[in-house]
């Protein structure tokens, strides 16, 4: 008898220790219901986001930063090396928050520079890329073997760009994996702000009714939506309520540009077995909202790296 | 015997710890050994996206894909699990692509004229035969995208 309150108690709290357990193991986040959207052209801003619905693990994924370079590249931008993070600016980063956001941003200076065939460069970031992901105890993420294999590879593109594509993944699984979901979100955050700033300090106002980067910037307000809820999720980390705070002012200025699309069409290439998905899209983004876009995007930014 | 119960208690959670952490680690590797390599000629993106999931769970992502890009989408389980079920939606809910109509293939690609906010809707199928304990496996999903 006297043994009962004491193993009601040891029940309980195994109870509680499970279930929190099976909640982290299966990655539940917050679960969200909203209305969805029912126009034919939509004014794109979150309407897919709208629709969250009560799955059991929801994901919200932001460009990698070797999609964020290949996205710069692709849209022809030259390479410009003072617009990444210096390297010499690596031990200034102590806490988690400083190396989890300069991980992203050097992934995404590493990426860049290896798209551009830069070769001492991507060894350079791929160190600093180390320190960082080291100081966050991201075992083996970045070993001495992966600067060596680099060292090996420095002038075969397609080798170097798996070695980043492999140790971003090994960070970030890492990260999830070990219960540091938070971290990893700022490490996406941190890359997603460096693409986008190398993006548009890289056009110049002469070029700015031209220039085919100008249409990838106006593309990243498709993401900001996507990278607020990345955050909410993780709002228990100290270094994120802010960090929501300031994407919250980017997506103020964001909401200056509309982008319309109409209905989306399937066509299935019969012969290469690809999807083809077709719909024209219409933007609005002005010359002085670009500026003020700019702006807020280098003043976050800076915040990042200083 | 509070001894015995207390112990019986503590490895039975130890037990569980090491289960929970043992099946992230092996979905882990599931997802960079097996599935990654379904993305075959694609450039893997570098973002992780992996959980364990049981018959009939569901899960979401979101991702803007961009105009002009090549994509291979891989979704797998792991051998234990019925086949996965995934379809693409749009703003207004209208489904662009769904594997059901493709035999369940575990990959899928595609490029986009105009550079859109997608939603994945994946789905664990259940086997036609209920079974007591209903499987649970890691699902995994991968993005790959052709470099210029």
């Amino acid at each position: 008898m006297k043994n009962r309150p004491f193993s009601k108690l040891v029940f309980v709290i195994v109870i509680a220790i499970v279930g929190a357990f099976t909640l982290n193991s299966c990655g539940s986040k917050g679960k969200q219901e909203a209305a969805a959207p029912s126009l034919e052209i939509t004014e794109i801003d979150e309407s897919v986001l709208q629709d969250v619905k009560t799955a059991e693990r929801i994901f919200y994924s932001l460009p990698s930063p070797l999609e964020s370079a290949m996205l710069i590249k692709s849209a022809g931008a030259r390479f410009d090396a003072d617009f990444l993070n210096s390297t010499d600016a690596v031990s200034r980063y102590s806490t988690n928050r400083d190396m989890a956001l300069n991980l992203g941003i050097y992934t995404c200076d590493l990426s860049f520079s290896s798209l551009y065939d830069q070769t001492q460069l991507v060894i350079e970031y791929m160190s600093a890329a180390k320190k960082m992901a080291d100081g966050l105890g991201i075992l083996d993420a970045i070993n001495e073997e992966t600067i060596n294999r680099l060292e090996e590879n420095v002038n075969n593109r397609e080798v170097i760009m798996d070695i980043v594509s492999e140790t971003f993944l090994n960070s970030n699984s890492y990260l999830e994996e070990n219960e540091q979901p938070a971290i990893a979100s700022i490490v996406l955050v941190g890359a997603w702000v460096e693409g986008l700033y190398i993006a548009t300090q890289l056009v110049d106002a002469e070029e700015f009714d031209s220039n085919k980067l100008v249409g990838r910037i106006i593309d990243q307000k498709l993401s900001v939506g996507i990278m607020l809820k990345l955050l909410e999720d993780n709002n228990d980390h100290p270094a994120v309520g802010p960090m929501i705070d300031q994407m919250n002012e980017l997506k103020a200025v964001f909401d200056k540009i509309k982008i319309s699309t109409t209905k989306i069409t399937p066509e299935i290439d019969e012969e290469t077995n690809t999807t083809v998905l077709r719909s024209e899209v219409t933007t609005d983004l002005t010359f002085e909202v670009f500026v003020e876009l700019g702006e807020k995007v280098a003043e976050i930014r800076n915040s990042y790296v200083n | 015997m509070k001894r015995l119960f207390n112990t019986t208690i503590f490895l039975s959670l130890m037990l569980f710890v090491f289960t929970s952490f043992e099946a992230n680690a092996q979905c882990k590797g599931f997802a960079k050994k097996v599935c990654k390599a379904k993305l075959e000629s694609f450039m893997h993106d570098g973002n992780y996206h992996a959980a364990i999931l049981t018959e009939g769970e569901e899960a979401e992502l979101y991702k803007t894909f961009y105009s002009g890009q090549e994509y291979r989408m891989a979704i797998c389980g792991t051998d234990n699990l019925p086949p996965i079920e995934f379809k693409i939606m749009d703003a207004n809910r209208n489904i662009l692509y769904s594997n059901k109509d493709h035999d369940y293939s575990n990959t899928w690609d595609f490029s986009l004229e105009s550079s859109q906010q997608l939603k994945l809707v994946i789905t664990v199928t259940t086997f036609e035969q209920a079974s007591e304990a209903p499987a649970s496996g890691c699902v995994s999903i991968m993005f790959g995208f052709k470099i210029d």
